[in-house]
């Protein structure tokens, strides 16, 4: 059994609103000093989901492989001191800009260059750009089925069978394998890297791979091949004027509100 | 796909009745067209659904393609998404607009890598000046704002909901109806729809609250949310969570606002306990007023709302609990 999971190292998404800046000349955002990139906390319950089989399980191989830049590097140490065995470094140097079309156009020609595989775990959207787009687009580029908001993800012999998250509850939907499921936050926290796979992590075999690698040429990637021009990125604007109710005690604050809402028509 | 023009609409139905968001789809997409050139067409998939036609016309489609199938009742991307591109092929638009819901955001990236067409997801805004197709889009936890154009000559956009003004209903309006042959083999849907649970929802829900009282981690655990309960039902709204009430368990994921939840915009928003993150005001910040009671003074929801309380939940709820109680006399 071999599980790849997609992987995206962006900047911490709970840094708070107030220190969170773009730099609307390059449309790019400005990182914040003194903190580090983080694995994408989707992709990390992706590396949680494929633990979490791998324990039901036994032998089961898992592949981490994320596309960006140096620093990328330190997402896929992350991985593999997760439990990955090991890891892909797809890299973007001089391929930068592009959208969720290119990423999945190298992504999957990656995946088919990484011989037999049987689950393919993507988060359900990266925290940065939020866009959702690799998981269902790697279903069509690969011809794979997809199955997509996972909370519960379980393999049963040749089938995985997904417990998914829908408006008004849950749905569990079977594929058979290969299938690329994409994971929600409801599946719940992933666990810490452990001291044993830290250990091991540095010794575990991690491939680097280029544009030219996989056949593609730079003109298909980043800014050239995606399909979405970003015109504009910036920070929308809050008139930030809050009303602040007054009083000595709970239950004199409580009658207060109350009674602005009663003004205002609101309750 | 050269002569593309005009605008279609991909319609979802739940309990065979199209969902809110598809007038709205409807809405942005008569604005739209009316730049883009063309007709506001409708793509309605499922099982015995023809009776809806009629009532997308009166909403604002000038043609409705119907495809009806068995496997279609059920969405499965699997058996959607060929029924779909069929429908492209013979209207031809410019602009597809899909739910940005949990069908709509499984169906669009698809469709769109299929069509080899440019996608947005989570719009709030579109506009086509000039007759070019742009889109306003929520990113790094609603942090930010992207405004996109495209290179495709078709683009597939998901719309948040309540972000666009729906069509104003039109009961004398005509269009036409088309419909669409079906042949899809059970063997080509790859994916099998085992179980539905839903979740038991008492009094109202969530979406069509007009008041919604949320608790996040401040509430200090489950039991805080049966105080929230007693708010609601005093003022027949419903009950909503952030993300981290719901990772910790405390509620159902359906209870969830925010980013990767629901939507809401009720005319009084109660955020207790929620810090504010921007990944939760992309749920709720279009509520008409939101009321903030938090024990932090810095805390950012203070930011987004129009009436605030500092001071201790575990006191202060209660007490707003009895005050209701008296003003509902």
């Amino acid at each position: 059994m071999h599980i790849i999971v997609c992987a995206k190292q962006i900047q911490n998404p709970e840094i708070a609103t107030s220190v969170f800046r773009v730099d609307e000349q390059t449309n790019k955002i400005i990182p914040v000093a003194g903190m580090p990139l983080v694995m994408s906390p989707f992709d990390e319950q992706c590396m949680e989901a494929a633990l979490r089989i791998r324990e039901k399980l036994g032998e089961v191989k898992i592949t981490i492989i994320s596309l960006g830049p140096k620093s990328t590097k330190d997402v896929i140490k992350h991985g593999l001191s997760m439990g990955a065995d090991e890891g892909v470094i797809l890299d973007e140097e001089g391929l930068e800009g592009g959208d969720g079309y290119t990423t999945a156009l190298m992504l999957s020609e990656a995946i088919k260059k990484l011989g037999e595989y049987d689950l393919i775990l993507t988060g359900r959207q990266a925290a940065d750009w939020d866009a959702g787009l690799v998981g269902p687009g790697l279903s069509e580029m690969l011809g794979v089925p997809a199955i997509t908001f996972a909370k519960n993800v379980q393999v049963e012999g040749r089938r995985v069978k997904v417990v998914r998250v829908v408006e008004d509850g849950f749905e569990t939907v079977e594929a058979v394998l290969p299938a690329i499921v994409t994971i929600s936050n409801e599946l719940g926290e992933a666990r810490k890297p452990n001291l044993r796979e830290t250990m091991k992590a540095a010794r575990k075999p991690t491939k680097n791979m280029t544009a030219a690698d996989l056949g593609l040429d730079a003109s298909r990637l980043g800014a050239a091949g995606a399909r979405r021009v970003l015109e504009k990125l910036y920070i929308p604007t809050k008139d930030g004027k809050c009303d602040f109710v007054q009083g000595g005690s709970p239950e004199e604050l409580a009658a207060n509100l109350v009674r602005k809402l009663q003004e205002a028509k609101l309750i | 796909m050269a002569n593309a023009a005009g605008v279609l609409v991909i319609v979802e139905l739940a309990d065979g009745k199209p969902i809110s968001l598809v007038f709205e789809q409807l809405g942005l997409a008569k604005r739209l067209s009316e730049k883009l050139g063309g007709s506001v067409a409708v793509a309605l998939l499922g099982s015995g659904v023809e009776a809806v036609a009629q009532d997308l016309i009166a909403q604002g489609a000038d043609k409705v393609y119907v495809a009806e199938h068995p496997l279609l009742s059920d969405y499965q991307s699997d058996a959607w998404l060929p029924v779909v591109a069929k429908i492209v092929e013979a209207a031809a638009p410019a602009a597809i607009l899909v739910g940005n819901t949990t069908l709509g955001t499984d169906l669009a990236p698809r469709l769109a890598f299929r069509l080899g067409a440019g996608v947005a997801m989570g719009c709030v805004e579109m506009n086509a000046d000039g007759g070019k197709l742009q889109a306003v889009r929520s990113c790094f936890g609603n942090k930010a704002r992207e405004k996109i154009s495209f290179k495709t000559a078709v683009v597939v956009a998901t719309i948040k909901p309540k972000s666009q003004e729906p069509f104003v209903r039109d009961g004398a309006r005509s269009g036409e109806t088309i419909k669409i042959a079906v042949d899809i083999q059970a063997s080509a849907v790859r994916t099998t729809l085992i179980s539905r649970e839903k979740e038991k929802t008492e009094g109202v829900k969530l979406e069509n609250a007009s008041v919604v009282v949320a608790g996040g981690r401040g509430l200090g655990g489950p039991e805080g949310f049966r105080d929230l309960e007693k708010l609601a039902g005093l003022l027949k709204g419903a009950v909503g969570a952030s993300r981290v009430a719901v990772d910790l368990g405390w509620v159902p994921p359906s209870w969830q606002i925010g980013l990767t939840g629901k939507t809401v915009t009720p005319e009084v928003y109660f955020a207790i306990g929620i810090s504010g993150a921007s990944h939760h005001l992309a749920g709720c910040g279009g509520s008409k007023a939101i009321v903030a009671i938090n024990s932090d003074a810095e805390a950012a929801i203070f930011n987004d709302a129009k009436f605030g309380i500092i001071g201790d939940l575990k006191a202060i709820v209660p007490a707003l609990i009895e005050e209701v109680r008296k003003a509902k006399a």
